[in-house]
């Protein structure tokens, strides 16, 4: 037996285990960007139409938030609009598949079974990798395809591809290497996905100033693959040395460390639990304050980046005609930047969800490992410990938000002269997302008590409102589809003027929904695995 | 004397599985009671039923002289519970855990607690998810036998001790039963774990009590079985009533007979005319796997013979 026996038999059932999930993801990955061309083709059938139009569609402001567009065609277009949304999402499946195979087999200990058998020590590791590879693979080839067919030139197509499939490859080889370093697949997916949002982040920066910036960041690396505007085929290199280090790290980690342990060695804890140990909230509070800690910090580095951008968005203005009377109806400078303040925050608030999405599915994870059994033993009822967690998911959220404001009314702020009146208002910027957020709090928890089996769907609803946000209208989904998504509805503080209303309808379908899944989790069976 | 648990007739299914088909089970305060069955068989259910997780499909279920499902809180400050499969906080030391669910159910006895770990030998610094199958089995003992409620519900205790310790968990287990009023009911797959620590015993199988009783009781239940060289043909032994699985070869004859039958069937042999007699002893462990046995007449069949 050697150290790769084994893999293909992991490979298949990693496979077998995640047919339906990587279906989801390759399908969905491979007609988004097929769907965005045949679009643009529909909207604008002449180069005239589409000439008119590209100043307003390429802003600044969006040049912060997806990059630079390289040529101005269908195919430049396409590229631009959706590479940044592609490139994250592929980057997702791949981390949460890597970690998938790797660290949370071990923590169930399935792995284990399997590896007294005939299993080499880095079979699993080597199974995980070959799969989300396939997966990144068979993504790029559909993605390239469906563009071409679309009537997009072909090199182009290719080079938009290989750019997602490079992308997902680097992120399941930097997944690969932290799921080796840390001793959870929590740690390990907390880890991976700081190293995603601090490469956007870059990228944001880089691209509205200090270009060099983006070379350091692979989300840049994509988009600067050029497709349609003249492609530089070299950065795939980049791609690839890098994939190559992060995986050698990867498996001399996984060569040094036990299975189940993290490369760094368990340190002995308290022998007695606190004084204050000694309520279901106190629980809480210990199994989510590290990761509150680390959103905290990462979205204070959002709002700092982002209003400092923001201050720089003004000058960015080109000679285009087209974007001057833009600029003048939105009520000059200062209307444009608060719209792009605006765009900020509301996808910060998107980004604030998904820690809101993860706090309230931390109950369903307590369910499902059994570690509820015992203490709903005790004479912590069921809805006490739902609301332990809960207050996390809604006040946790809050919090976030907060810092995201003030970090980014101090930056903009400091920048324009005006710390004390950028705070407040940015505040209220990123707080006006709070009630959006908790709708998803409110389908969590809905899900939890009512079908708990179904708990990620939480998951696919987020990623359904960014896409219906970012993509909804190109794709001229009808009305009602748009408004959906908690986050349509939101006042698009601060450049629009503040309505009660809206917040108050979202709070209400938050909390009905919360109303919901307690009722049911009240009345069904415990645990449910 | 009154009863702790009484549940009658207890129905639960999940979709098509029956996993608890009319269930009577009754466990008398202050006794220690044994809860055997194989694998699936709904042991697990039962107690989860008993702490209010589950709910009953039909049925009455009476826990302390309250209902499980409606008096949880009130219930649950009065028993602790060992889970069948010990899922720890990754994060939280072993020490933490114990004080955390002594809290959570009203309080633990401190010198109780360094008297436990001490026995049990468990390091309490370590975290969650550095300790050993049976060493996450030690905390959640510890956690529930270091405080002091009137009803321990122990699922499968001892699976993943070692003999050692398994020892001690008998001996903290009878001096739990000096104490008035502390009742046990201990979910077990070892006879002999059983067999040392438990007043009455019920035996389940697809979800139904197969037989209850105590253990004196049950072994009148049990089958000697019996190899005799007989000088005629043994004619009218298959008639008789307890004899089971008769085998006759070149005038042996080999079968099981049901203890209270005994005394008919060796009159019987004895007109044939014995040569030779061998008979082994009844013991519970036959009894327990003719129970344990799964093959289509299992119930009836001896093991060895069913080979
Ligand atoms: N949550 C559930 N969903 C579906 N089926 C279940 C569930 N829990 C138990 N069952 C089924 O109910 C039956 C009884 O299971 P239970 O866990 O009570 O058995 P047990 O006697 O504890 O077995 P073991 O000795 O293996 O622990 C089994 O067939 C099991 O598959
Ligand atoms: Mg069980």
């Amino acid at each position: 037996m050697n150290a790769l026996t084994g893999t293909r038999t992991l490979a298949r059932l990693a496979l077998r285990l995640d047919r339906v999930r990587l279906t989801a993801w390759i399908l969905g990955l491979s007609v988004m960007p097929m769907g965005t061309a045949a679009n643009y083709f529909q909207l604008y059938p002449t180069e005239q139409e589409l000439r008119a139009v590209s100043g307003v569609l390429t802003n600044p402001s969006l040049v912060a938030l997806s990059g630079p567009l390289f040529d101005l065609s269908i195919g430049g277009l396409t590229a631009w609009k959706i590479g940044v949304t592609e490139f994250i999402l592929v980057a997702l499946m791949s981390m949460l598949t890597v970690v998938r195979h790797t660290r949370t087999e071990e923590e169930t200990g399935r792995l284990e079974l399997l590896g007294a058998t005939v299993i080499g020590r880095y079979a699993p590791l080597t199974a995980a990798l070959l799969v989300t590879t396939l997966a990144n693979v068979t993504i790029g080839v559909l993605a390239a395809l469906g563009l071409t067919a679309t009537g997009l030139p072909a090199a182009g197509s290719v080079a938009f591809g290989l750019a997602t499939a490079l992308v997902g490859t680097l992120f399941a080889a930097v997944a690969a290497a932290a799921a080796q370093v840390t001793g959870s697949a929590r740690a390990a997916t907390g880890i991976t996905g700081a190293v995603l949002g601090g490469t956007y982040l870059l990228r944001a920066v880089g691209d509205t100033g200090p270009t060099w910036l983006t070379w350091l960041s692979p989300i840049g690396w994509g988009l600067h693959v050029r497709p349609y505007g003249g492609e530089r085929w070299w950065v795939a290199a980049l791609f690839l040395v890098t994939a190559a280090a992060f995986t050698t790290a990867g498996y001399a980690l996984a060569g040094r460390r036990d299975v189940g342990a993290g490369l760094l060695a368990e340190r002995p804890g308290p022998v007695a639990a606190a004084p204050g140990l000694r309520s279901s909230f106190a629980l809480a509070w210990r199994l989510h304050r590290g990761l509150l800690l680390g959103w905290t910090l990462g979205l204070a580095a959002t709002g700092a980046v982002m209003g400092g951008a923001a201050a720089g968005i003004a000058d960015l203005t080109s000679p285009n005609q087209q974007l001057s009377d833009v600029l003048a109806r939105m009520g000059g400078r200062a209307g444009f930047t608060d719209a792009f303040l605006g765009a900020i925050f509301g996808i910060t608030g998107m980004v604030a969800a998904a820690y809101t999405v993860q706090a309230t599915l931390r109950l369903r994870h307590e369910e499902s490992s059994g570690r509820v059994e015992a203490l709903l033993a005790t004479r912590v009822g069921r809805v006490r410990w739902a609301a332990g967690h809960l207050v996390f998911a809604l006040l946790g959220t809050a919090l976030l938000l907060t810092v995201a404001g003030v970090a980014g009314g101090i930056a903009y702020g400091a920048q324009i002269g005006d710390v004390g009146g950028q705070v407040g208002r940015l505040l209220g910027a990123a707080l006006v997302q709070l009630p959006a957020t908790w709708v998803l709090a409110g389908l969590g928890t809905a899900l939890l008590g009512l079908a708990p089996r179904l708990s990620s769907l939480a998951w696919a609803a987020l990623i359904a409102c960014v896409l219906i946000t970012e993509l909804g209208a190109l794709f001229g989904l009808s009305q009602w589809l748009l408004d959906v998504t908690p986050f349509a509805h939101v006042p698009k503080l601060p450049g629009a003027a503040f309505t009660v209303t809206p917040v108050l309808w979202l709070t209400a379908v938050a909390v009905a929904l919360g109303a919901a899944g307690l009722a049911g989790l009240r009345r069904r069976d415990m645990p449910v695995t | 004397m009154t009863e702790a648990i009484h549940t009658a007739a207890l129905v639960k299914t999940f979709g098509p599985t029956r996993a608890l088909d009319g269930l009577d089970l009754a466990v008398q305060t202050g006794e220690v009671h044994g809860f055997l069955g194989p694998n699936g068989a709904g042991k697990s259910t039962t107690l989860r039923i008993l702490l209010g997780l589950l709910r009953a499909d039909s049925g009455a279920v009476r826990l302390l002289g309250g209902d499980p499902w409606r008096d949880t809180a009130a219930l649950h400050r009065r028993l602790a519970y060992v889970p069948g499969d010990v899922t720890l906080w990754p994060g939280l030391t072993g020490g933490e855990v114990i004080d955390l669910l002594g809290r959570l159910r009203g309080g633990l006895d401190t010198r109780r607690r360094a008297e436990l770990l001490e026995r049990f030998d468990l390091d309490p610094s370590k975290k969650g998810r550095s300790y050993s199958k049976g060493n996450r089995q030690k905390v959640a003992l510890i956690a529930a036998l270091a405080s002091d409620v009137e009803l321990l519900l122990l699922d499968e205790p001892t699976s993943g001790l070692d003999p050692l310790m398994e020892e001690v968990f008998r001996q903290v287990i009878r001096e739990e039963q000096q104490r008035d009023g502390r009742t046990v009911l201990l979910s077990s797959h070892i006879l002999a774990e059983v067999e040392a620590l438990c007043d009455r015993v019920t035996i389940i199988r697809e979800g139904r009590a197969v037989e209850t009783g105590t253990l004196a009781g049950l072994r009148h239940l049990t089958r000697t079985s019996i190899q005799a060289d007989l000088a005629g043909p043994a004619t009218g032994l298959a008639a008789l009533p307890g004899v089971h699985d008769l085998r006759t070869h070149n005038g042996t004859v080999r079968f099981d007979v049901d203890t209270a039958a005994l005394d008919a069937v060796l009159r019987q042999l004895t007109t044939a005319g014995v040569r030779s007699l061998t008979s082994q002893p009844p013991t519970l462990e036959e009894l327990f796997l003719r129970h344990y046995d799964r093959s289509p007449n299992g119930a009836g069949r001896r093991p060895e013979v069913a080979r």
